[in-house]
C-alpha cells in the first residue's frame, strides 16, 4: 500500500515535469520565430527535453514491470541512437544542414513508428476502438514519414540521383494505400487478434509507401517534401502519445503537427507550386520541353573590370544562390562586400525565399559567414530597390532571377515570385559554366543587354574582384 | 487516462498554437524553425522509452530498443543542428 502511495505521487510528479517540457517546448518555438530572441529558444526547448527523458526513467508505467535488462536497455538505447547524432551534428557542414533534418526528422518518424508496432504486436485487447485507429494511423504516418525522410536524405546527399518515374506511379501509391487500409482496418477490428502477418503486411506496405512516394520527386522539390514529412512525424508522434496516455508527446506532437503544415504551406506558395503538384505533378518533365527563349548571346566580362565597376557603384545588391555555397565562396564574397561598404557603397543581400536547399537556408550560409542580417533582404522588401542599383551581383543563383518566370507561361517555373535581378543597371552574374540551373531551365537573365557573364569559380572569382576593388 | 474529449480539446488547442507560432515569421528564420520544430517532436523519445520499459516479450523489446535509439537520434541530432544554425544569428549591433 505504501509503495503504491509512493508511486501515485512519482506519477504526480512525473505528469508535472511534462506540463513544464511541453511549456518549455513552445515557450521555445515561440522564441525561435525571431531573430532576437531565437538562441535562447533552443536552450529552453533543450531544457524540456532533458526534463521529460530524466523523468520518464521514473514514469509510474515501469512502476514494478520494468526489468533491469529492459533498464539497461533503455541507456543502451539512447547511448547508440543520441551519441553518434549528436556528434554527426557537430561535424556537418551548413550546406549539407538540409539532409541531415530530413535524417533526424525520419528516426523520430521511425520511433513513432516502434511504438504504434509495440502496441499493435502486444495485443490490443485492452485498449478502446478509438485508441487502437489512432495507433494505426500514428504507425502508417511514422513509417511513411520515415522511409520518405531517408529517401529524401539519400537524394539530398547525393546517394541516389536518379529519379525514377514511370507512367503507372499513381496508381501503385494507390493500391498501396488501398492495401495499407484494408490491413490497418482488419488489425482494428481484431482488436488484438489481427496476427503477425497482417500487422507486418501493414508496417512493410506503409514504408513501402514512403519509397515510391519520395522516389519521384525532383531534388528542387525535396526542401517542400521534408518540411511535410516534418509534420506528419509530429502528427504521428501525437497520435502515438494518445495512445500510450503521455500528454507531453500530444502537444509537443500536435504543436509541431500544426507548424510543419504551415511552414509546408509557406514554402509550397514562395516556389508558386501547390502542394498537390509536389507530391503527384512531375516538375522535371519539363527538362526535356521547351528550353525557352534562347537565341541571344552571353557577353563576358573579366573579373577587373568587374571589380571596378562596382567598386564605383552607389549602390549594389548581391544575389547569392546555392552554387556560392557550394563553392564556399560566402566568406570571400562578405570580405568583398565589407571593402565596398568602406569605399561607401551600399550592399544589401537580396534572398530569395527557396535560395539553397531549403527557405532560409542561405540566410544561415550567410549567417555562417559572419554577415549580420540586417543587411540581408526578403525578395518582398528588396524587389523594388533593383531599379535603383547600379550593380546586381548574381553568384551561383539560377532559377530564382530568371526573368520568363515572369514573362513566359509556357515555362514550367512561370508564376515563381522571383528577385527582380534584371531590372538592375548591370548585371553581373558569376557562373561556374554554361550550364542550366537545378530546374534545367535555360535562363533569359544570361542573354540580356544589361548582363555580362563573370566564368569562374565563385571563390576565385570573389577573391579577384576582391583584390581589384582594394586597388580602387 | 486523458478522457476523450478532454484529449480533443487538448488537441485542438496544441493545433491553433502551432500555427500561431509560425503564422509571423520571417522567411529567414524557416529554416531554423523547421530544425526547432524537428527537435520538439524528438519528445517521441520519453513514449519509446515507456515502450522499451514495459516490454515482455523479445519482440517487445527489440522493436522497443529500435525505438529509443531512433527517438534518442532525432532528438539529440535535432538539438544540436538547431542550436548550430541559430548561433549564427547576429545582428551588426552586436559583436561576435
Amino acid at each position: 500500500m505504501e509503495a503504491i502511495l509512493a508511486w501515485e505521487h512519482i506519477g504526480t510528479v512525473v505528469n508535472a515535469a511534462y506540463f513544464v517540457a511541453a511549456f518549455l517546448f513552445i515557450l521555445g518555438l515561440k522564441r525561435m520565430s525571431s531573430p532576437k530572441t531565437a538562441r535562447v529558444g533552443i536552450l529552453w526547448a533543450g531544457a524540456g527535453m532533458v526534463v521529460a527523458t530524466l523523468v520518464t526513467f521514473v514514469h509510474p508505467k515501469l512502476a514494478g514491470e520494468v526489468t533491469n535488462t529492459n533498464y539497461i536497455l533503455m541507456l543502451l538505447a539512447i547511448a547508440i541512437g543520441g551519441i553518434p547524432a549528436w556528434i554527426s551534428g557537430r561535424k556537418v557542414p551548413m550546406t549539407d544542414m538540409p539532409q541531415m533534418v530530413a535524417l533526424y526528422n525520419g528516426m523520430g518518424g521511425g520511433a513513432a513508428a516502434c511504438i504504434a508496432a509495440v502496441v499493435l504486436y502486444g495485443g490490443g485487447e485492452q485498449y478502446t476502438t478509438t485508441i487502437m485507429v489512432l495507433a494505426v494511423l500514428g504507425g502508417i504516418i511514422g513509417a511513411v514519414a520515415f522511409s520518405g525522410s531517408l529517401i529524401a536524405f539519400a537524394k539530398l546527399q547525393g546517394l541516389i540521383t536518379k529519379t525514377w518515374r514511370f507512367p503507372g506511379q499513381n496508381f501503385l501509391n494507390m493500391a498501396l494505400m488501398a492495401v495499407i487500409a484494408v490491413a490497418g482496418a482488419q488489425v482494428v477490428l481484431a482488436s488484438g487478434d489481427a496476427g503477425m502477418a497482417v500487422i507486418t503486411t501493414f508496417f512493410v506496405m506503409a514504408l513501402i509507401l514512403g519509397v515510391t512516394i519520395t522516389v519521384p520527386i525532383g531534388g528542387a522539390d525535396m526542401p517542400v517534401v521534408i518540411s511535410l514529412y516534418n509534420a506528419l512525424t509530429g502528427l504521428a508522434v501525437a497520435f502515438e502519445g494518445f495512445v500510450i496516455d503521455n500528454a507531453a508527446m500530444i502537444i509537443a506532437g500536435t504543436v509541431v503537427g500544426a507548424a510543419g503544415t504551415m511552414l509546408t504551406q509557406l514554402m509550397a506558395n514562395a516556389m508558386n507550386r501547390p502542394l498537390s503538384n509536389v507530391l503527384f505533378g512531375a516538375f522535371g518533365s519539363a527538362e526535356e520541353g521547351a528550353p525557352g527563349e534562347e537565341g541571344g548571346t552571353m557577353k563576358e566580362i573579366q573579373a577587373s573590370d568587374a571589380g571596378v565597376m562596382m567598386a564605383y557603384a552607389e549602390k549594389v545588391i548581391v544575389v547569392p544562390g546555392y552554387g556560392m555555397a557550394v563553392a564556399q565562396a560566402q566568406h570571400k564574397v562578405w570580405e568583398l562586400c565589407k571593402m565596398l561598404i568602406e569605399k561607401g557603397v551600399d550592399v544589401k543581400f537580396a534572398i530569395h525565399p527557396v535560395a539553397g536547399r531549403m527557405p532560409g537556408h542561405m540566410n544561415v550560409l550567410l549567417a555562417e559567414a559572419g554577415v549580420p542580417y540586417d543587411h540581408i533582404y526578403d525578395l518582398d522588401e528588396i524587389n523594388s530597390e533593383f531599379e535603383k542599383a547600379d550593380v546586381s551581383l548574381v553568384i551561383g543563383a539560377n532559377d530564382v532571377v530568371n526573368p520568363v518566370a515572369r514573362t513566359n507561361p509556357d515555362s514550367p517555373i512561370y508564376g515563381m515570385p522571383i528577385l527582380n535581378a534584371d531590372k538592375a543597371k548591370n548585371v553581373i552574374v558569376v557562373k561556374r559554366g554554361q550550364g542550366t540551373g537545378f530546374s534545367g531551365i535555360q535562363n533569359a537573365l544570361f542573354t540580356l543587354d544589361n548582363t555580362q557573364m563573370l566564368y569562374g569559380d565563385g571563390q576565385e572569382v570573389a577573391n579577384k574582384l576582391l583584390q581589384t576593388v582594394k586597388e580602387y | 487516462m486523458i478522457e476523450g474529449f478532454i484529449a480533443l480539446y487538448i488537441f485542438m488547442l496544441a493545433a491553433f498554437t502551432g500555427y500561431e507560432i509560425i503564422g509571423r515569421v520571417p522567411a529567414i528564420l524557416h529554416t531554423p524553425l523547421m530544425s526547432g520544430s524537428n527537435f520538439v517532436h524528438g519528445i517521441v523519445l520519453v513514449g519509446a522509452m515507456v515502450a522499451l520499459g514495459t516490454a515482455e516479450t523479445v519482440l517487445a523489446q527489440v522493436i522497443g530498443f529500435l525505438g529509443v535509439v531512433l527517438g534518442a537520434g532525432n532528438a539529440a541530432g535535432g538539438y544540436v543542428v538547431t542550436e548550430r544554425m541559430l548561433e549564427m544569428f547576429k545582428s551588426s549591433k552586436e559583436d561576435a
